[in-house]
């Protein structure tokens, strides 16, 4: 049982969850970014892990990713940065990221070495599932991470079924037809969608991200759902911050209220 | 037997690695193109507009002057007098009726030198659909009169702003709109790469390159095999029209030629085969320019259409087994090809099919060898490039 699994175990309802891109503003803020995300009352840490080529992401976290990988930011210097992120850090800690730069570092060894710092899950958006049962699955049980799938409101109720068998942490439900950040506020469709998937009793806790940034929009996916992620919305408080733990502590605290 | 499989691999490359959001236009796709496409009313209205509207079958051109400087029987695939201006028009015209069948309102695509971009202005013009062209900021720069063609045809022209902004950013973008309009939008994407089935399919549209050089060789030398096929290569679709057909042929050497920009070891290149590992890049595993961290490299060429850090899933394996041979044509080179062909020939080419034209000098072949090159684009886009280079 991982950190994820206790926190739904602990926790059914109002889960809020912060992404955030390794190595920025600054190279060296990845770890304070966490604890100060721990400190101000959020419950799982989303490292996002920068890529040249991010599809599913709008402008801000592609400019987030951008800047990370300016500033020197690699898979190689996140796992550096996090090694010893369990002395200070005990929310769970999702990996997310692009699919090349994992599987140029190698995914077993990727896998392994999330293990060792004390990863509990990842989100991998372009690592379709039957990909996923084909080859990494064992992998991913060995080292005892839990896998997130997407779903959207375009997934048919047959595959939400099919991913929610094989997801063994939360499912992340896409709020929209989007990229990350295109669009604010939530619509009747929208809700219409959060109802039907809550009405299909997944047995995996369901998060939604993508629209959410303030506490209304928290509050309303959390009727409908286990909780919510942000991730645009944080990472343009953090984008100018003089002062990134207490903006990350004003942010999260207005938010969670 | 070179063969996509049922999961979109060619041998080791391609697949659908793609965002969950992507996998219901996918799989609509995957599940209704063959069978849309092969339809009698798809072939009939395809066909059609293939020969009224394109303007085929293009000319088998016996290049003569040439082929007396070269000690060779040099052809040219004349891609060039395609309606627009180049090859990506038969993929464009396939993929509009295909989007139509589907019961698509709104096309988007992207461009790299803006000849995929005009060819889908041109066909939504022709069946009256909504039409935003993505365009890498530089390319639009440098690409104008295209980028003006496309407005006249009544398409909206996008740039766009991240990386490099050349044709890898103009993908980027245009899969990110596509996630954004699901329901009522058909990506047109111009070349052999993309997620499973975009590369075979567009492949197969472009396919009527190589079944038309059989047929034209058959008349004018009595076979249907040429002894080389030569094609330049990008993303890859003018290449794999012109090689479908000779895929299983193995006496027919198909040479590819990459753009190796100011030179393949000068950081200043897009020879994808020659500096590339395997990777995934805009929804299929294939052969990247990439650092050691999986970060995609910004490519460089003269040539826009060239401009790409991948290339389709076949062509990697096309590479890999060895099937064809790869030649890296620098800008300088590709520049003085274009000149050749101009003053030899009098055929001014888009600076992408001079690639393939130089690639005459890195070739070995035998005397009364049959060479066919693929034409695939003509030079009026390409004039400030050109007049900027100044070498003629």
């Amino acid at each position: 049982m991982n950190r994820i699994h206790t926190l739904f175990q602990n926790k059914k309802e109002r889960v809020l969850s912060i992404y955030f891109t390794a190595g920025f503003p600054a190279l060296e803020d990845t770890l304070p970014t966490m604890q100060a995300i721990e400190s101000a009352g959020a419950d799982i840490i989303e490292i996002g892990v920068p890529y040249s080529d991010p599809i599913a992401d709008g402008p801000t976290i592609q400019d987030s990713n951008m800047i990370a990988l300016e500033n020197g930011m690699s898979l190689k210097k996140l796992f550096e940065q996090i090694k010893d992120m369990r002395q200070t850090v005990s929310i769970p800690v999702v990996l997310m990221g692009y699919l090349n730069p994992i599987i140029q570092y190698g995914m077993e060894s990727f896998l392994k070495k999330c293990q060792e710092v004390g990863v509990d899950g990842l989100i991998l958006p372009d690592l379709p599932m039957q990909q996923y049962l084909d080859e990494f699955k064992t992998l991913f049980e060995q080292y005892g991470l839990s896998n997130t799938f997407l779903i959207s409101p375009q997934t048919s109720e047959q595959r939400i079924r099919e991913i929610d068998e094989h997801s063994n942490g939360f499912i992340y439900m896409v709020s929209s037809h989007s990229i990350t950040g295109a669009k604010t506020g939530i619509t009747e469709a929208q809700i219409a969608y959060f109802k039907r998937v809550q009405a299909m009793n997944l047995k995996n806790p369901r998060l939604i991200g993508f629209g959410i940034s303030d506490a209304e929009t928290f509050g309303t996916a959390s009727q409908y759902s286990n909780g919510a992620i942000i991730g645009s919305a944080f990472i343009k408080k953090v984008k100018d911050s003089k002062d990134l733990k207490a903006d990350i502590h004003a942010y999260i605290k207005s938010v969670i209220q | 037997m070179i063969k996509v499989d049922e999961k979109g691999f060619y041998g080791k490359f391609g697949g659908a690695y793609i965002p969950e959001m992507l996998h219901p236009n996918i799989e609509e796709l995957r599940e209704n193109y063959e069978q849309i496409v092969a339809s009698p009313e798809f072939q009939e209205e395809f066909q059609m507009l293939l020969r009224d509207f394109v303007g085929r079958p293009t000319p088998l051109y016996f290049a003569k002057r040439m082929s007396e400087k070269y000690g060779a029987k040099i052809y040219f695939k004349r891609e060039d007098l395609c309606h627009t201006g180049a090859h990506k028009v038969n993929n464009t015209v396939g993929q509009i009726i295909l989007a139509k069948k589907l019961g698509k309102k709104r096309i988007i695509a992207e461009t790299g030198a803006g000849q995929h971009g005009v060819a889908t202005a041109t066909v939504c013009a022709l069946m009256g659909m909504d039409c935003t062209i993505y365009m890498g900021a530089l390319d639009i720069q440098r690409q104008r009169p295209n980028v003006e063609r496309m407005r006249i045809l009544g398409a909206k022209v996008v740039p766009a702003t991240s990386g490099s902004q050349t044709l890898k950013d103009a993908t980027n973008e245009a899969m990110r709109q596509w996630i954004n309009n699901p329901v009522d939008t058909h990506y047109i994407i111009g070349s052999v790469v993309g997620p499973h089935p975009y590369p075979e399919m567009v492949a197969r549209f472009q396919a009527v390159i190589s079944e038309e050089i059989k047929k034209q060789l058959l008349e004018k030398e009595g076979t249907e095999n040429p002894d080389i096929l030569i094609a330049c290569v990008g993303g890859g679709s003018n290449a794999a029209g012109t090689f479908y057909h000779y895929y299983n042929v193995p006496q027919v050497r198909l040479v590819a030629a990459e753009a190796a920009g100011l030179g393949v070891s000068s950081g200043k290149s897009a020879a994808t085969t020659a500096l590339g590992t395997p990777g995934i890049l805009h929804g299929s595993k294939t052969l990247l320019m990439q650092t050691e961290d999986g970060q995609v490299v910004e490519p460089h060429s003269i040539s826009a259409g060239l401009d790409y850090p991948g290339i389709g899933p076949v062509h990697a394996h096309l590479f890999d087994i060895g099937r064809a041979e790869f030649v890296a044509v620098e800008d300088e080179d590709a520049m003085k090809a274009g000149i050749e062909l101009s003053r030899m020939e009098g055929i001014i080419p888009a600076i992408e099919t001079a690639h393939a034209v130089h690639a005459l000098n890195m070739i070995e072949f035998k005397k009364d060898d049959i060479i066919v090159i693929n034409l695939s684009g003509r030079g009026d886009k390409d004039l400030d490039t050109y007049i900027k280079w100044g070498g003629y």
